[in-house]
Order: structure tokens, then sequence, then C-alpha cells
């Protein structure tokens, strides 16, 4: 029996406003988690990622971001067209989320305990002497001694910062969390560290990840599902073994071919040449299209819409043909 | 932290003689004589002479550098050339008023610039922010001197609400302070406005938000708290430099403060007046801003931990120089 | 190359300050107080010493549209005649204190070590002393006029331009170009002329307009206290001085030059607010 789906994104479009110009950072995205599921969502930097997961939780830059349309169905729920309260219910509650960059995510005046426990009491009907310890509890669970509690941000290292942010992420027990890229401002080293206790924390607690990453190493190591993201759309869209193995997307196929194998004989890595579109004028047919090694006129003329060349894996390009698997 | 002032004060020394020198020489480079300012138009070339080589203005510079740094050091400041009385005594009695002036005036413009600064940034992109900014800005383009003048016309002679030379009774004090607090206010309100805004940029504040934070105590508790510290730093130094802009509305509202005595010291050449007024004022300032670090090292666990903790790193040095360099004219 | 760059640099500025209406008003303002003092004599319909005892205090007429002083002259064509004053005070005091601030601020940060150490020192000493004190006993003891307010003002605000001056020369010094241009061995003095004040001065250009705005106001307050512009030229400052003699009976002639006052500044004010956001576009979301 597939599980249930915890949440699930419909046609989202997500712009931002400037002075010059309006960027089309998010358009038209469909997604779905089920529950205890990870996704990844992969892409280049500025292919709107971010933006897609802090829409999530509507934590997106007052005054210049807007969600124009689309579905945020969390739980049955439509995000987009909650209160501001009842939002605040949700977040750190039901949905929350890490960010990249350990260094700036925490409150350099403030002790690491007392910015967990400020999460749990927010959320819970208990004692601050209940939230602290709790607290404590949080940061021996991220292999942070508890004597640390009033410590300040910067008497930490970036690992363990992030380690700090992830005990708060995890600290009410959320039933989704969103990863933004949590390892890449870390060294390698510590980077598995942290992934691993991700992972163990995830499979005790039961929570759905959303995953943001650009490394496809990672992914493959913990995700269930993936979603390609390339200038603001989902290209390909399917199971981590579906799309390993049979990567349709040429922009996917790109960004295999440039990680480095150990196994292969090429000498070249393969870069994807070329930049992504600008956002504020985005080309009309595939977004792909000046990129694409395997181009033909059509392609810039019409966008392609999805193909679903197997089960569950879908394939936004106009070469792609069903049941190829 | 005991060590921290401990090192602040000793820096104190080097500036304090640097700062009676640049008087001394001041008052070097200044034409015309001042025994000849104490005695008139009428006295003879003799008895300028005389009361030249008693006041021991004919030695040379390091001389008199000296003497002078060895009577302040006895807490001795010279006589007024003028009203022949000791210039330590005649600072004491007016130091109350220039301290009851600036301290006022420094807490008016705090009450009325920190939320004002607030507010702006709260509704930054809204007309409300807008209009604040615009009305701070006037307030600080206008010159304090003419608004103090249409104070007095409007509520002392047309109004004949509130006394205008009388600081005698705590009425008098109003107009004065709000003189004061005018530039200032507005000055915190910017300043409170532009680190605002730059700490609700900060990823931590997002990070506050995801935790599910509702904006209240989002804006109260997280961000005024990061905000506040350098606003404490310009408040120091705006504290600091009402020291000097008190001179101005002692003036018109005829209080008998620092600025006053130091204003007519110069306008008489009452040398002793103007360098141990200068010299005072300076170390005032110097302990305010002092003060001012202190408390700023105490707020920020960032430096307030250097000082207790291990670490040792000199950003407590760092700091010290911030506060001086936002002196605002 | 380089100079289609800069100009590039310069329009892109221009276009992003066009869209702040207010800078763009105040930058107009600006001109047209320019203007005002340097044709002064032919936009003034009278003299501004002329005195004239039967229109002493005098309402607004035809002949006199803002009316006229207690001594009778036409406060019109005193207020144009002071936007020389005023103007020259604020424009001239921050040329000189950014010229010595520059030179500075460069030496110091450039050659870094005892050379740095010792004008900062220098400089907390210059700053341990109220700002505005400093230029009202420079000014005394220089004894009153135009020129030695200008130079009081001048000398009192450097430690502001060095101190600003030198922290970016700090930031551009560590830049690959100065490293390229150091590979190419170039002179210290072309690498400072050439590469790095060009560079680092950018930071200054804010405080340098809205630093004329507060010469404008620190220096009508000088000659507000008797220590600025001697009579009778007229000067803003020194006519609000003059007026508060009659402020109980026409308060109207304090309120126009210190309008003026006012208008001068909030303009340098907000076109230095403009050119921040236009220079920085990131402090404006």
């Amino acid at each position: 029996m597939a599980k249930e789906i915890l949440l699930a994104i419909r046609n989202l479009v997500v712009k931002y406003h400037t002075d010059d110009a309006v960027i089309h950072a998010v358009n038209n995205v469909n997604l779905a988690v089920k529950k205890g599921e990870t996704i990844g969502l992969v892409g280049e930097t500025g292919a709107g990622k971010t933006t897609i997961a802090r829409s999530i939780l509507r934590i997106l830059p007052p005054h210049t971001a807007k969600i124009v349309s689309g579905e945020i169905l969390f739980s049955g729920r439509d995000i987009t067209k909650l209160s501001e309260k009842e939002m605040c219910k949700i977040r750190g509650n039901k949905i929350a989320m890490i960010f990249q960059d350990p260094m700036t995510a925490l409150n350099p005046i403030e002790t690491v305990g007392f910015q967990i426990a400020e999460a749990i009491q927010l959320h819970n009907r208990i004692s601050r002497s209940e939230a602290e310890r709790r607290a404590c509890n949080m940061l021996e669970m991220v292999g942070i001694p508890m004597e640390r509690y009033s410590e300040y941000p910067h008497q930490f290292s970036g690992g363990m910062k992030q380690r700090v942010v992830i005990a708060m992420a995890l600290s009410c027990n959320p039933e989704l969390i969103l990863a933004d890229e949590p390892t890449t401002a870390l060294d390698v080293t510590i980077q598995a560290q942290v992934l691993a206790m991700m992972q163990s924390l995830k499979k005790r607690l039961g929570t759905s990840v959303v995953l943001i990453t650009h490394d496809l190493g990672v992914v493959a190591n913990t995700c269930n599902s993936v979603a390609v993201v390339y200038a603001g759309e989902i290209v390909e869209y399917g199971t981590v073994e579906h799309i390993f193995d049979f990567a349709s997307h040429p922009y996917t196929l790109g960004l295999f071919g440039s990680l480095p194998k150990l196994d292969s004989r090429e000498r070249r890595l393969k870069p994807i040449k070329g930049l992504m579109p600008d956002p504020t004028a985005l080309p009309q047919g595939c977004r792909f299209y000046d990129r694409c090694p395997e181009a033909v006129r059509k392609c810039s003329q019409t966008a392609p819409g999805e193909v679903e060349i197997a089960p569950g894996h879908l394939v936004k390009c106009i070469k792609a043909k069903g049941g190829a698997a | 932290m005991a060590r921290y002032i401990a090192k602040r004060v000793l820096m104190l020394i080097p500036v304090m003689l640097g700062i009676s020198l640049v008087v001394l020489i001041l008052i070097d480079i200044t034409p015309g004589d001042p025994a000849r300012m104490v005695l008139g138009a009428q006295a003879t070339q003799e008895q300028v002479d005389e009361l030249r080589e008693e006041l021991g203005l004919n030695d040379p510079l390091p001389v008199r550098y000296g003497r002078f740094l060895w009577s302040v050091l006895h807490g001795d400041f010279g006589t007024s050339l003028l009203t022949k009385r000791p210039v330590a005594d005649e600072m004491l009695e007016r130091f109350p008023y220039t301290l009851m002036l600036v301290t006022l005036g420094t807490l008016l413009s705090v009450l009325i610039g920190i939320p004002i600064g607030i507010f702006a940034a709260v509704n930054q992109h809204s007309w409300k922010d807008n209009a604040a900014i615009f009305l701070s800005l006037i307030a600080v383009s206008m010159p304090n001197f003419w608004f103090a003048l249409l104070l007095i016309r409007f509520f002392g002679v047309r109004l004949r609400w509130l006394p205008i030379s009388r600081v005698a009774v705590w009425q008098g004090w109003i107009l004065p302070c709000a003189t004061m607090a005018l530039g200032l206010a507005a000055l915190i309100a910017r300043q409170m406005r532009s680190d605002m805004l730059e700490v609700l940029r900060q990823d931590y504040i997002t990070t506050a938000r995801a935790k599910g934070l509702a904006d209240g105590r989002l804006i109260y508790r997280h961000a005024l708290k990061n905000a506040m510290i350098p606003v404490i730093m310009v408040i120091g130094g705006i504290f600091g430099t009402s020291l000097g802009g008190s001179l101005i509305t002692e003036v018109i509202f005829s209080i008998p403060g620092l600025g006053q005595y130091i204003m007519t010291g110069l306008y008489n050449r009452d040398y002793p007046v103007i360098q141990s007024g200068i010299l005072i004022v300076s170390a005032l300032f110097a302990v305010i801003i002092l003060i001012v670090d202190v408390i700023f090292a105490l707020v920020d666990p960032r430096i307030r931990l250097q000082y207790t903790g291990k670490a040792k790193r000199k950003a407590g040095k760092q700091v010290g120089k911030e506060t001086q360099a936002i002196e605002n004219f | 190359m380089e100079k289609k760059r800069k100009q590039l640099r310069i329009f892109e500025i221009w276009r992003r300050l066009k869209k702040n209406r207010l800078a763009v008003v105040a930058f107009f303002i600006l001109i047209l107080l320019i203007l005002t003092a340097v044709f002064a004599p032919l936009l003034a319909p009278h003299s501004y010493s002329q005195q004239n005892a039967k229109l002493a205090n005098a309402p607004p007429s035809a002949r006199h549209p803002l009316g006229n002083d207690r001594l009778g002259r036409d406060i019109l064509s005193r207020l144009i005649y002071g936007a020389r004053q005023s103007l020259q005070m604020g424009i001239i005091a921050v040329a000189i204190a950014a010229t010595i601030g520059i030179a500075l601020g460069t030496v110091a940060g450039f050659y870094g070590g005892w050379v740095d150490n010792l004008s900062m020192r220098l400089l907390d000493i210059y700053q341990a002393i109220p700002m505005f004190l400093l230029c009202v006993s420079l000014a005394a003891v220089m004894g009153p006029s135009l020129h030695n307010a200008i130079i009081a003002l001048g000398i009192g605000i450097v430690p502001g331009y060095a101190r600003i001056m030198r922290a970016s020369v700090l930031t551009v010094r560590e830049k690959e170009y100065i490293e390229a241009a150091r590979a190419i061995n170039a002179s210290d003095a072309r690498i400072i002329l050439k590469h790095i004040v060009p560079n680092a001065i950018g930071p200054l250009i804010v405080q340098i307009t809205m630093g004329v705005g507060s010469c404008i106001l620190a220096g009508s307050a000088l000659s507000f206290i008797g220590l600025g512009v001697q009579p009778p030229v007229p000067e803003w400052g020194a006519m609000i001085s003059e007026a508060r003699k009659v402020m109980r009976e026409y308060p109207t002639h304090a309120l126009y030059p210190g309008l003026c006052v006012m208008i001068s500044v909030l303009a340098c004010n907000l076109l230095g607010d403009g050119l921040r956001d236009a220079l920085d576009p990131r402090l404006k979301n």
C-alpha cells in the first residue's frame, strides 16, 4: 500500500518583485512528499530550490516575494491560505527548516540552549524548566554535551552550530523537515557526520524530509526520490533508483556528466556549458534550450510538457518517450 | 572585565596628554595678548610685561606645558584672569547645569528616537516609514538654535506656557531639552531604523521565524536586542557630542553651564578657562565613551566572554574606536 | 575601456538615483542654490547692505517681497547673497576636510604599521575633543571671519573622513588588482593615485554630500554666536542672530533664513541618502 501523502505542492508559482524587474523564481512546480520519505531537490544555485522550501514555510522575504498561484497542501490543508497566526503554529512545530549556513543561522546574543528551548516552549504548554530540560536532551541527541547549553553560538564550530540548528529543527518532533543544503557550508568530514546523524534521527522519528542539495552523492545515499530543478521548474522527477539508472532529461544527464566517476576511464568531466537563463526573462520554449546538446528547433518554440516515461518517473522534454525503461 | 576597564583607562592617559598639548598650542597661536586683555587698553607696556612675566607667558612652550600638567595633576586648574577665582571651583559650580541639560536632552532623544526608529523599520515599504524618515531628516537639518528661537517665540512669548530663561524652576528645562533632543532624536531614530533593518535581514531572524515566532516576539526579542547594540554606541557618541552641542543651547537659554563658561572664556581670551575648560569637557567626553563601551561589552556576549573567558581576541579595542568614529556632527 | 566602465558606473548610479524622486528634487534644489549663489548680484533686487531707516521692519511689499529687516535692508536680497557665504562654508570646509582626510587615510591605510598606528592615535586625541567645541575654539582663537570659520570647520571634521578613507583603503589594498599592479613593478605613488584612491573613494561620497549639509549647519551656528561671517555681509546664521533682537515683534525675520538653512541642509541629506541607496542597492531591501 502506498504511503500517505504528507505534503503536496500543486502548480506553485512564486515571483520576486525588485525595483527593475520581476524574477520568475518558481514556475508551476508540482511535488508530493510521502510520510517518512526523503525527497531530494537537486539543481544549480539559483534554480529556485530554496524558494520552494521557503514557500512551504511561508518565510519568503516579505514585500518582494509573492506566491502568485498554486496550492501547498500539508496534511490536506492549503498552507497558502492560512492566516499568519495559524502559520506560526505550523512553523517549527509541524514543519521545521534547517538552513544552509550554520554560521549565520543562530542569534549571536542568545545562548544556544535558549534558542532551542524557545522553540519548544512556543509549541508546547510546558514550564520553562521543562523546556530547558528537553532542550538539553535535544543537545545530547545531536551529540553536544548538555553542559554547553548556556554557551553562545560564537563558541561553537561550524559543524557544532549545524547540530544546534538541527536540534532546534527537531525539537518539536516535526512531521516534515526542510533541509536547505544542510552540509554545503561544512567541511567534508563533518558533512558525512551531520548527514549520518540526520539519517538516523530521521529513521528514529519517522520524519519526512525535503533535502535541498546540489550533491548527487548525498541524494543517492539519503533520498527515496529526486526532483531535478532547473530555472524554477521540475524537469525530471522519480525514485532515486530510477533516476540514477534511467536519467532522461538532458539536464539530469548533464548533472551526472559533471560528476567525477572513479570507475570510469574518461579523462575529463563534462560540465554543462553555459548558464541558467536569466530568471527575469525566461525563454519562451524549453528553458534548457540554450545549453541542451540535443536541442532541436521545436524546443525553442514550445515549452515541453511532462511525459511519464515509467510509472512515477516524469520528464519535461520532448525527446523523452513513455516506456523507455 | 576589570582588566578591560583598566586597559581603557590607561589608554586615556596619552589622549589626555595630547589634548592638553593641543590646547596649549591653541592658546599659543591665538593673536592678542592675554595680559593686555586683563589690564585693558590703558595699561602701560611695562605693566603688561610685568603681568606676562608673572603669568609665565614668556616661558618656552615645553616649560609651560610641564607646568600646566604639574598643576593639573595637583588639582589646580589655574585661576580665571577675569574673575580671579579658581577655574576648578567655577567649573564645579557650573557642571551640574551642563550635566542636567545633556542628560535630560539625551534621555529625551532616546525616548523619542528609538520608538520612531523601530516604527519606521517595522513599517518599511509603507508611507509610514517614508514619513518617519522624512520628518527625522527635517529635524536633523534644522539649525537647533533656530528651533530654540521658534520654541521660545511660540511657547514662551505667544502662549506664555513656559519660562524662557529660568532654569531655576523645572519648567525652565523643557525648552532647552527639547532643543537638545531635536537633532539627536532624529539621529537615533535613523540609526535605530537602519540597524533594525540590517538585523531583520539576517539569517538568524529567518531561523527564528521558521521556529514559529510571531512577528511581535521576533521584533522585540530577537531583532531589537541585536539592533540595540550598535544603537547604544551611537547614544554614547551622542551623549558626548551633545556636550559640545550644549554650548549654543546654554547661550540661548542663559543656562550657567560649562559651555557658556568656555564661550565667555573664549570671548575674553581668558586662557586658563579655555585650557582647563576644553581639557575637562574632553575628559568628560572620554569618560562617557568609556562607560558606553563598558555597557556595550556587558550587553554583547561576544565581547563579554572575551574578557571573562579564555579567548583572547582584541575586539574590545576595535569597539572603542568605533564609538568615537560615530560621533556625528 | 577603463574609462567606459567608469562612465557606465556613473550612469548606473544616476539611473538608480533617478528612481528616488526626493533625491532628484534635492539634487535640483542644490543646483539652484549654487546658481543663486553664483549669480546673486543679478538675482538680488536690491543691495544687501543698503540701510533705510524709513523701511525698518517694514512688512512685505511689491518692492520688497519679504519685507525689510530692522535696519531697513531688503531681506530677500540678503537671503540671496547669504547663499554665497553658507555654500562656501559647506563646500570649502568639506573640501579641506576631505583632502586632508583622504591623504591621511590613504597613507595610514596603505602603509599600515607604525604610520597607521601613529596617525590613528593622533586622530584619537583629535576626536577626544567634542567636535563642535573644537570648531568653536578654533574659530574663536583665529578671530571671527568667514575664512577662519571655514578653516575651523574644515579642520574640525577631518577625523571622520580620514577614518572612513582608511577603512576603505584597507579593503581595497587586499584586492587582486593591487597585487597585479605591484607585480608589474608600479611605484607606490602610482598604485596609490591610480588604483587605491579611485577605488576606495566610494564610501566617502555619501559622507561628503552629507558633510556639506552639516558644515552649512555648523557654519550658521558659528555665525549665530558671532564667530563666523561678520556684518554687514549677510549670512543666514548671522541673520537669525540679528533677527533675534526683534524676535518678539517680527518673528518672520528669523523664519526665512532658518528655512533657507534647513532646506539646503535637507537637500544635502536627501541627496546623501539617495546616493547611499544608489551606491549600495543591497541596503534598500
